[in-house]
């Protein structure tokens, strides 16, 4: 009944304003995308305002507006609290007529993000999240991951430094599903590359001082330390790790999830010779550059990361699915969004796989010396490329219900 | 070598070294807590944000005017003091006759703001606070390597700590201040300006967060949410030391540093919770806290 009602709301709206046949099947006549992110705490720099920002850009670029759609933004915090980011979900769902949530760094708040889109079958484009069970178990037909996950980031990083003599690992883990997925992942590669694993400590999430459990990663002797955490707590491990003179001492870091934000955060002089897997650096290409000069302009100079570069073209991709199909039905512009080749000035030519998984490739990357950067945000050197093909778990891997 | 419970004896020294240090902010944080409880009975929600400020100052002088460490150390808490007695004279002093509730909620209060505003002005990322030349390096103990600057830590809080203590506990200066607690009104009969000392006794807890927030700046990263993380830890050591007892919440501070090192190596995912579990027993079996008076 309430449904029906709304019908005939948006129908009798539809006429009064008189809406062409081009938004015919757009719900309210616009197209409403929610940002839902990390406003306040740790994630705030990678993502947050910068997601917004990215959007707005998205929608400016993609001139879908000059065609006579209507486009409209909201954006709210979640605290990185599961309970909050679910019910703000619902509300934009239920009541704000929000078509698309974008963002969504937590892998907690975005596993329940992702089941209450699917519930009102919306779309939701996942860029902040890393679990790679949002593809895997957790896979719906109303969502798409697109920047990166925790097997990529293992699969990059981790192999890289086994291959490269690092065949023998400590890990300082952060003790919540995130931290054990990602240590989960790196420890299958190192054992695939033919590493051994000494040991690892699982340290409670923000955690302020890390000198305790990095004495314990010196006494095993382990020539890696790899810091299977985010945010607050790898800047604190790298930098308290340089103080207790662990990379001197001959044991070498591998930042499992850095982003360029943290680099920023660290400074060169302490985060220099670490090597990092990301999706997207903002000085590979004239494209990237340009992006990267707008963006700055509008985020208090903070230059992109991964995370803003995909907010930016998924919701680009988003935009030409709804204008291909003439609709918003959030399952089928996932389904048409998953059919059309994907292609933008970030990430360049790819595809969306049936799982939502987004293919493209990763960068295995150092950060540079001091004297080797010009000024801030020169931070990495490209040491590899791994093929868009390689990247990301294989399809069959995933036992996502969705691929038969 | 020698092992107790699986772990090298050698190892364990520097875990106890380790848990010292920890133990040290602690007790200067708390030191600062059981000081503006103790004597103006206000629960001080603010010490965290505080403690942030002097290390946010600190990393601003330096940015700003390439004023270095040293002189961070002096000037920092006497401009966060500074703006602690702008707080007190403003809003504290008008609660000083209301249940001390209605002090946490505003100093709680007060420290979301000034949280949130930090965070929207500088990011939550952090900011790097280069550790200053005369500290670089560390000693080879034999047992682990000890950071100079970690060396540095332990033994000015210890000086910090002990001077605060025997100032209040022992000198002239210090009986006002606890005469004035005691009864307002005879002390004020005596001629002495009860308002000032208590205005400056706020200002002084407050120094003293300012000035663990530049001992912990070349440390931790500088971020908004650094007072957050610890604010709360520190309040349960001053409930275990019992509440406005000065020794007590020193003692306390190293002593639980130790113990939360300890349990780094035994267990390490109970080390943010194993504080709370001890506070919860003290509070079963002595509701004043370790040290504190019934009242």
């Amino acid at each position: 009944m309430k449904l029906f009602k709304r019908g005939l709301l948006a129908l009798a709206v539809a006429a009064t304003l008189g809406a062409g046949v081009a938004q015919a099947q757009i719900s309210d006549n616009v197209i409403k995308i929610g940002i839902l992110s990390d406003m306040s705490s740790l994630y705030t720099d990678l993502a947050g305002a910068g997601s917004v920002a990215a959007a707005r850009m998205a929608v400016e670029d993609s001139g879908i507006e000059k065609r006579g759609y209507k486009v409209e933004f909201v954006s709210a915090d979640h605290q990185n609290k599961p309970d909050v980011g679910s019910a703000i979900a619902r509300q934009w769902y239920d009541t704000d007529k929000v078509d698309v949530i974008v963002d969504v760094p937590n892998s907690g708040v975005a596993l329940a993000v992702n089941q209450i889109t699917k519930e009102k079958g919306k779309v939701f484009l996942a860029n902040g999240p890393a679990s790679s069970d949002l593809t895997g178990k957790a896979c719906s037909p109303n969502t798409v991951h697109w920047t990166y996950d925790t097997w990529m980031l293992a699969n990059g990083t981790g192999s890289a430094i086994v291959k490269s003599g690092g065949d023998t690992w400590f890990f300082l883990t952060a003790d919540y599903a995130f931290g054990h997925a990602l240590e989960r992942d790196t420890e299958a590669v190192v054992l695939k590359n033919g590493g051994k694993v000494l040991g690892k400590v699982r340290a409670p999430l923000n955690t302020q001082d890390f000198s305790s459990f990095l004495l314990q990663a010196q006494a095993s002797k382990a020539k890696i330390l790899g810091l299977a955490n985010a945010g607050g707590d790898t800047t604190n491990s790298i930098k308290q790790a340089a103080e207790f003179g662990i990379v001197k001492g001959g044991m070498n870091m591998a930042g499992l999830l850095v982003f360029l934000t943290d680099v920023h955060a660290l400074g060169l002089q302490t985060a220099q010779g670490l090597i990092v897997t990301n999706t997207f650096y903002w000085d590979m290409n004239d494209q990237t550059r340009a992006f990267a000069k707008r963006f700055a302009a509008v985020d208090k100079g903070i230059h992109p990361t991964m995370v803003h570069a995909g907010v930016y073209a998924s919701t680009l991709h988003y935009l030409k699915a709804v204008e291909a199909l003439k609709s918003d039905d959030g399952t089928k512009v996932v389904a048409k969004m998953k059919e059309m080749p994907t292609d933008d000035p970030l990430f360049g030519k790819g595809t969306i796989r049936v799982d939502g998984r987004k293919i493209h490739p990763a960068y295995l990357m150092e950060v540079k010396k001091p004297s080797e950067s010009k000024g801030p945000w020169d931070y990495y050197k490209v040491k590899a490329t791994i093929p868009a093909d390689q990247a990301f778990r294989p399809l069959k891997d995933g036992e996502c219900p969705l691929v038969k | 070598m020698t092992e107790i419970f699986g772990v090298p004896t050698q190892a364990l020294f520097g875990q106890l070294l380790i848990g010292l240090i920890n133990g040290s902010f602690y007790a200067m944080l708390s030191l600062g807590l059981a000081v503006i409880f103790g004597l103006l009975n206000i629960i001080n929600f603010t010490h965290g944000a505080q403690y942030m400020m002097g290390a946010f100052c600190a990393w601003f002088l330096l940015e700003r005017w390439g004023i270095g460490y040293w002189w961070a150390l002096l000037v920092a808490p006497i401009v966060i003091a500074a703006t602690g007695i702008v707080i007190e004279r403003t809003m504290l002093s008008r609660l000083y006759k209301l249940d001390h509730l209605y002090g946490l909620l505003l100093t709680f209060g007060l420290a979301l703001m000034i949280q949130g505003l930090f965070t929207n002005e500088y990011g939550s990322s952090g900011q790097p606070y280069r550790l200053p030349e005369e500290f670089a390096g560390a000693y080879n103990l034999g047992f682990m390597f000890l950071p100079k600057y970690r060396a540095w830590v332990v033994l000015t809080s210890v000086v910090v700590c002990f001077a605060t203590w025997y100032v209040i506990e022992r000198t002239k200066l210090g009986s006002y201040l606890r005469a004035a607690t005691e009864n307002p009104t005879v002390v004020k009969a005596f001629g002495i300006n009860v308002p000032r000392m208590i205005t400056l006794t706020y200002g002084f807890g407050v120094g003293l967060a300012a000035f663990a927030g530049v001992m912990a700046a070349p440390i931790y990263q500088v971020s908004p949410q650094m007072g957050a993380n610890l604010i709360i830890v520190v309040f349960a050591v001053v409930v275990i030391g019992g509440m406005g007892s000065i020794m007590g919440s020193i003692l306390t501070g190293f002593g639980l540093g130790v113990v939360e090192g300890l349990t780094k190596v035994f267990y390490p995912e109970a080390s943010n919770t194993v504080i709370f579990v001890i506070m919860v027993i003290v509070l079963l079996i002595r509701p004043a806290g370790l040290f504190g008076k019934e009242r």
